[in-house]
């Protein structure tokens, strides 16, 4: 009998590390026909609605890097906590502490202090929230052993109710006629619109500029390089004398320091308020934006792109066919699926052996 | 406070159901050196493939078995990767959470907010007519028994099989078993599909009993709580439905705190299986020592029997 084995390669193949990602998104375009047609959806228009129309416009455009910037700027501080190994999916309730921090300056200074001012008190605010919201679980996995995975997840739940709480509480309008809300930020508090009537604003550039400085501290910096030798070789990190709880410290504050910053960024930009849901899965899609980026700063901005259009185009084909919006949730699975699939082939060889 | 304790041991036993479930599944496919972290996403398609069952006109135990076979089949999807390609455990269970959410979210988002009639409790002869515990233990939808009969069957499996003993040996060094000669990879394919199955049953009895009505995401956590129920009943089942109760207990607080007059916001109620989750980590996970011993040797770590 013919059997399908996998055969170890003598060295990785890296052209397959790039080649994965797209053979991974061409799989799920594949196997999204059967599925659409069996659902009654002509393929062609619906994939037509997911991937191009939402591009076809300026304000098309302006909507895709909004939403890629948050999607980038997490997944930067993931790819870091996931070079060393450390599992961390709690941005999502990170995004919601920083959104929460930077609203608290918006709220209390935004009739006072100048915009520059504001807007630099928010950012470290949104940073900070997210550092201290990222602090709980380094704190328990160094010091109790706990599994960051589950503290990460958990504390999502947590800071969603947090965040429920304060909107329909401390925090909420107080003009609101008691929608659970908080009051709309200052002018003052926002990012000012870089086209005048697009949503796209100068927080991209926060965006690209921690892309660059991810990129120094994995290329040029000590600390970069034993956070990737520690995910690689635990245990020859060991033995190298690195910590590894300095590791998870670093991996994980970081990560919520840039989730934290993107929660600001979101805040100051389309939200604009905080409502009692402000994140549309970011945290979990980041997650996705920095495996398919391959854990490299290049890398992710293609990928965050690449996921922000895939937010747009459930949006498109909700509207134009009505098509539940969740089926783009399902895409950034099989996606992983495959991708996880393909990255097989960057190690390993496939042979036909007699059995 | 009298009237309060059979609503309230209702309440935990029912809260707890799931989680019996969703975390036995889990505990024997780790048992055999599998995380999946994929219960989420399995949990939600059984709650989603149970709706559609009992609102196509099917009767619910039908629902049930649907919901298993769909938990399995998810499973089977991670198994592909996990086992037979070898990926990295934590990613493809991550992958199967999204691509399951996703999915349950597109196929329930036709039923709104559709309710379908519960699941009908059953008397239990003679001890449903106790006072207090009657009403609170004896009265319950056969989903309940189910779960703590499953219990006592993942135990017998696993202490007194040898099936059960193949699978804590695969679990402890797939290298020896491979080496007697035992189908590693077929072993653990089994112990995922379990998992699978039993995780599917977990959504479908939240669909059929616990919230009879479509709800997005309803699953709410519960299969990141049954994972870290696992490690908490440091991998051994009956351990699993104290835990449970426990976590039943804390989710029927707000029903007593309301009973006692006890004014706190509804989120901090609603936080509290999280917190307590996160509390009973760091009780269990504080001596390492403890862990080590009872925890599977292998596991998460993948298995290649051609190197």
């Amino acid at each position: 009998m013919l059997r399908l084995i996998l055969e170890p390669r003598a060295a990785p193949l890296r052209g397959m590390r790039l080649a994965s990602p797209l053979i991974a998104l061409a799989c799920t375009v594949l196997i999204s026909i059967p599925v659409l047609l069996a659902l009654g959806l002509p393929p062609a228009v619906t994939l037509r609605n997911f991937f191009i129309e939402p591009l076809r416009t300026a304000n098309g455009v302006s909507e895709w890097l909004l939403t890629a910037s948050p999607l980038v700027l997490i997944a930067l501080g993931e790819s870091v906590a996931f070079r060393a190994n450390v599992w961390n999916i709690g941005a999502e309730g990170m995004f919601t502490a920083g959104a929460i921090a930077a609203a608290w300056c918006a709220l209390h200074f935004g009739a006072s202090a100048p915009h520059a001012a504001l807007l630099l008190a928010m950012a470290c605010a949104g940073a900070l929230g997210g550092m201290a919201w990222a602090s709980i679980p380094a704190f328990l996995k160094t010091r109790a052993n706990t599994n960051e995975i589950l503290v990460t997840l958990m504390l999502n739940y947590v800071a969603g109710l947090a965040l429920r709480y304060l909107v329909n509480g401390p925090m909420q309008d107080p003009a609101g006629l008691n929608y659970p809300q908080t009051a709309p930020f200052e002018p003052a508090a926002l990012f000012q619109p870089l086209v005048p009537g697009l949503r796209v604003n100068g927080s991209i550039f926060i965006t690209l500029g921690a892309a660059a400085a991810t990129w120094l501290f994995f290329e040029h910096s000590f600390l970069g390089f034993q956070m990737t030798v520690g995910g690689d070789a635990p245990t020859a990190a060991r033995y190298a004398g690195y910590r590894p709880a300095q590791l998870v410290w670093v991996g994980l504050l970081v990560s919520g320091a840039t989730a934290g910053l993107a929660g600001m960024m979101e805040a100051a930009g389309p939200l604009a308020q905080l409502t009692p849901v402000i994140s549309p899965g970011y945290g979990f899609t980041a997650i996705i934006v920095a495996f398919v980026g391959r854990l490299r700063p290049a890398g992710i901005i293609v990928a965050g792109l690449l996921l922000s259009l895939l937010y747009l185009g459930g949006e498109a084909v909700q509207m134009a066919q009505n098509v539940p919006a969740s089926l783009a949730r399902s895409f950034q699975g099989e996606l992983l699926f495959f991708l996880l699939g393909a990255d097989v082939l960057v190690l390993h060889r496939v042979r036909l052996r007699r059995s | 406070m009298e009237h309060l304790l059979a609503p309230l041991l209702a309440g935990m036993l029912v809260a707890a159901t799931p989680l019996i479930y969703a975390a036995l599944g889990e505990l024997v496919a780790e048992r055999a050196g599998v995380l999946n972290l994929g219960v989420e996403g399995m949990m939600l398609l059984g709650a989603v493939t149970a709706f559609a069952v009992v609102l196509a006109g099917y009767p619910a135990p039908l629902a049930a078995l649907a919901a298993a076979l769909a938990g399995a089949g998810a499973s089977a999807l991670f198994a592909c990767l996990a086992l037979s390609l070898a990926t990295n455990q934590y990613a493809a269970g991550l992958a199967l959470t999204i691509l399951g959410s996703g999915l349950s979210g597109f196929f329930g988002h036709r039923f709104g907010s559709t309710s379908i009639a519960a699941l009908a409790p059953w008397r239990v002869p003679y001890l449903a007519e106790l006072p207090v515990l009657g009403p609170g233990l004896f009265v319950q939808d056969p989903m309940v028994y189910g779960a703590l009969a499953a219990a006592a069957a993942t135990a017998w499996f696993l202490y007194r099989t040898k099936a059960g003993l193949v699978v804590r040996i695969i679990g402890e060094s797939p290298q020896s078993a491979f080496a007697i000669g035992y189908p590693v990879i077929g072993i653990r394919y089994a112990a995922t599909l379990f998992g699978g199955a039993m995780a599917g049953l977990a959504g479908g009895y939240l669909s059929l009993a616990y919230t009879p009505l479509w709800v997005e995401d309803m699953t709410a956590g519960r299969g990141w709580i049954a994972l870290a129920l696992v490690v908490f009943a440091t991998w051994r089942p009956w351990r699993v439905v104290l835990g449970a109760w426990l976590f039943g207990g804390v989710s029927v607080l707000q029903l007593f705190a309301q009973g006692a007059g006890i004014k706190l916001p509804s989120e901090v109620l609603s936080a509290l299986p999280y917190l307590a989750t996160i509390a009973v980590l760091v009780a269990i996970s504080r001596k390492p020592a403890t862990l080590r011993r009872h925890a599977p040797w292998s596991l998460a770590q993948p298995f290649r029997p051609d190197t």
